[in-house]
């Protein structure tokens, strides 16, 4: 969600109606035509079920000359409000080559998005700043232009093009709010080459503290709370987990690896494989049989996507999952997560805000069989793919981040930290 | 000592019978839901009991014994098969004590005063002969098939005593019982069902095809979305393997999981099982297979309601209609 620095007026949409399916017990979301002067905006991919923002939304798609990505398939009705799309039908296929209005590398990084080819919240900010950097070095100021207001609307029809890809993550809004800030910090008397020297330098910066360094820093405090006999449980393939178990293994003490893997995205076994090649011992299970195996575990290590200012974590699906029944077995569970991942949202279920992945994923052939191969044409049955969830902070005993060990609920204070810094 | 088989293709049908059984253990599923199971075992208990010579209780009772220590043998997951000797041996130990004619209640209280005076067990060893036992017997356990034939039935007709318009159900993987349950209560009311698709065999989408075409509006989700939904379902309907002597579950694998998710959102976890599926269990059953455990135990304080072909119960209940089932005696085989 690329939030909008500026101090534009917020209305909040017409609520609708709860629909059929959805408890008596629910209040009903009342029309309200309110005008804040609040700096944030509702994004409007958790809006789609409201007409007038779909309006607003291809208006402005239009003026930016960006192609609008359809919806495909039968959309579960507690999710309307969401975007769902195919993977067969990436955007680039009704862009026109070449693109007068969006650079290459902005469209080689906006299919590789969408196609899954970069995926988890880190490589996709870096993907982003390094693509970004490539814009910023071929970016020449027009006549009549000062640079860092120029360059700032240069970077939206981009924003939107990469959103309509695949739905910004938390860690890209917050990666593009920062480089929209030191764009419009550009004094003006500054040269061209200046200043683009300046941003590629910010950018860098930005990568090395914020990620490899933060990376550094996490895994140093996270040996301390690794012991030799330990039994260690991950979920999926986070990157900053692995970073963490490989240096510790590295240091010398002993463990073992539990992989819990979940289905469509198997993304275990990519952890997997990078655990085994440095030789640590591991274990694969699928994320039905964790009740099976959560008594041998004397710790779990989760990855995050995001930290939302209520204390909640949101992860990858099935993580809320994991920790709930962790906590049934008494058993520690540890998030690692970089401070620039830390986001202003809250948020307290999985379904106001979350991505809807290709529903086609869920199709598998079992005994020869495919059960749910013509699911289109059966009227009453929709696949649900869901993305992200959310870990209530009672879940979880520790948020290992590079400021330090912080339980949940201190999220809010190193935001109130971190944006005094920024201003 | 018991008559060897008169006719050959009794033994033919019970080598069959063990073969299926056997096949149906190592694939990769139960080849038969555990209701045609249990029918299918106690047709052939009444086979062996019409076709064997036998002379008195006790020899009928060996030779029961005997075959299904092999059926067990044959495929120790599949507990519906023992279940259904046990009832069958109950009944005939009730039908040999009416035709002696002392009464059934004072033989299965087993008083403290009964202990102190008798020293022991009862010294029945059921020698006597009656005429009219093997019929008896075999009506007995006619009735008994006529109840195994309709608990789905009677299941399913309790349906809309507990699923109420509008509601979201979740479910996991499939279960005859629970299909047949939300389909009847889909004729008079519309509600939504989640079905959680519980791979690796990912029998839940046979289970929503199956709903969806009666008309029941389904979603399909993938194992990892359990707890992320959960906060909008109302109820949790499930079916199960087994249910243990404490009110616990023996059931496929993630449902252990799916209880703790509806216990942390309060929502009502029912199981519906026929009372056939009950379990004698001496210590607490923990999971079964290494690899990739097929099934999940789920104590009893995460079950809110047991619905059988005879009512609701709830688990604290269940220990005693094990003992109205089973003759304790008949605990070991």
């Amino acid at each position: 969600m690329a939030d909008d620095v500026t101090g534009s007026h917020v209305t909040i949409p017409h609520g609708q109606k709860s629909k059929t399916f959805k408890s008596t017990s629910e209040a009903v979301v009342v029309n309200t035509h309110t005008v804040f002067s609040v700096v944030k905006r509702l994004p409007e991919h958790i809006q789609v079920d409201d007409p007038d923002v779909l309006k607003k939304l291809a208006k402005k798609l239009e003026r930016q000359q960006i192609p609008r990505r359809l919806d495909y398939g039968y959309k579960v009705s507690l999710f309307s409000h969401l975007l769902q799309y195919s993977r067969k039908a990436p955007l680039t296929q009704q862009l026109s080559i070449p693109s007068a209005v969006i650079h290459p590398a902005i469209v080689r990084l906006g299919l590789q998005y969408s196609q899954g080819i970069v995926a988890g919240s880190n490589a996709r900010s870096i993907a982003l700043l390094h693509a970004f950097k490539q814009v910023i070095s071929d970016y020449t100021t027009p006549s009549n232009e000062e640079l860092s207001r120029d360059l700032v609307n240069k970077l939206k029809p981009y924003i939107s093009f990469l959103n309509q890809c695949r739905p910004l993550s938390a860690s890209m809004g917050n990666a593009i709010k920062y480089i929209k800030k030191e764009i419009s910090n550009i004094p003006s008397q500054f040269k061209e080459d200046d200043a683009k020297k300046k941003l590629l330098n910010c950018i860098e910066c930005f990568i090395e503290e914020k990620i490899v360094l933060a990376a550094k820093a996490i895994a140093k405090s996270s040996i301390e709370k690794i012991n030799d006999g330990d039994v260690i449980l991950v979920y999926g393939c986070s990157s900053l987990v692995n970073h963490i178990l490989c240096e510790a293994f590295e240091k010398g003490r002993k463990f073992r690896v539990i992989v819990v893997d979940s289905r469509p995205r198997l993304e275990g076994r990519e952890a997997l494989r990078r655990l085994v090649q440095k030789g640590i011992s591991c274990t694969y299970v699928l994320i039905s049989a964790v009740s099976y195996i959560l008594p041998e575990v004397s710790k779990v290590f989760l990855g995050a996507h995001a930290l939302l200012a209520n204390g909640y974590v949101m992860s990858r699906v099935g993580t809320s999952q994991i920790a709930l029944v962790a906590k049934a077995f008494n058993v520690p569970v540890l998030v690692c997560c970089e401070t620039y991942k830390f986001c202003e949202r809250v948020q307290t279920d999985s379904f106001v805000s979350n991505e809807l992945d290709d529903p086609d994923d869920l199709i598998v052939t079992r005994k020869g069989e495919t059960q749910l191969k013509d699911w289109q044409q059966v009227p009453r049955l929709g696949l649900l793919n869901l993305v992200y969830d959310v870990t209530p902070p009672d879940f979880v005993d520790l948020v290992i981040t590079d400021l330090g060990m912080i339980p949940c609920t201190s999220v809010p204070v190193v935001l109130r930290v971190k944006n005094v810094d920024l201003l | 000592m018991p008559g060897p088989y008169r006719e050959t293709d009794l033994t033919e049908k019970v080598e069959a019978f063990l073969s299926d059984l056997k096949r149906g253990g190592s694939g990769t599923g139960p080849l038969r839901g555990s209701a045609e199971t249990a029918r299918e075992t106690t047709a052939l208990l009444r086979r062996i009991t019409a076709q064997v010579r036998w002379s008195s209780a006790g020899d009928l009772m060996e030779v029961i014994r005997k075959e299904g220590r092999r059926m067990s043998a044959a495929q120790p997951s599949e507990t519906t098969v023992g279940n259904m000797i046990r009832r069958v041996l109950k009944i005939i130990r009730e039908e040999y004590a009416r035709s002696r004619g002392s009464s059934e209640e004072a033989d299965q209280q087993e008083s403290l005063h009964k202990l102190l005076t008798s020293g022991g067990l009862s010294e029945e060893n059921f020698r006597q002969y009656f005429t009219a036992l093997k019929a008896n017997v075999i009506e007995a356990i006619n009735e008994l098939l006529t109840e195994l034939e309709g608990t789905t039935d009677n299941i399913a007709m309790q349906a809309l005593e507990h699923i109420h318009s509008n509601e979201v159900i979740m479910t996991i993987g499939r279960s005859r019982t629970v299909e047949a349950f939300l389909k009847d209560a889909a004729r008079k009311r519309k509600f939504h069902v989640i079905v959680a698709e519980c791979a690796p065999f990912c029998q839940g989408h046979e289970m929503a095809t199956s709903l969806s075409k009666d008309g029941i509006e389904t979603t399909v989700i993938t194992d990892a979305a359990i707890f992320a939904v959960m906060s909008r379902v109302n109820k949790v309907i499930i079916g199960t393997q087994t249910v243990l002597a404490n009110g616990g579950l023996r059931a496929v694998n993630g449902t252990h999981t799916l209880a703790l998710a509806a216990k942390h959102h309060s929502t009502p976890l029912i199981v519906c099982a026929p009372i056939n599926f009950l379990f004698i269990s001496g210590e607490i059953l923990s999971k079964v297979n290494v690899h990739c455990p097929v099934f999940d135990y789920v104590p009893p304080e995460l079950i809110t309601l047991f619905i059988s072909n005879i009512g609701g119960h709830a688990p604290s209940y269940i220990y005693r209609l094990m003992s109205e089932l089973y003759h304790p005696e008949d605990h070991e085989l």
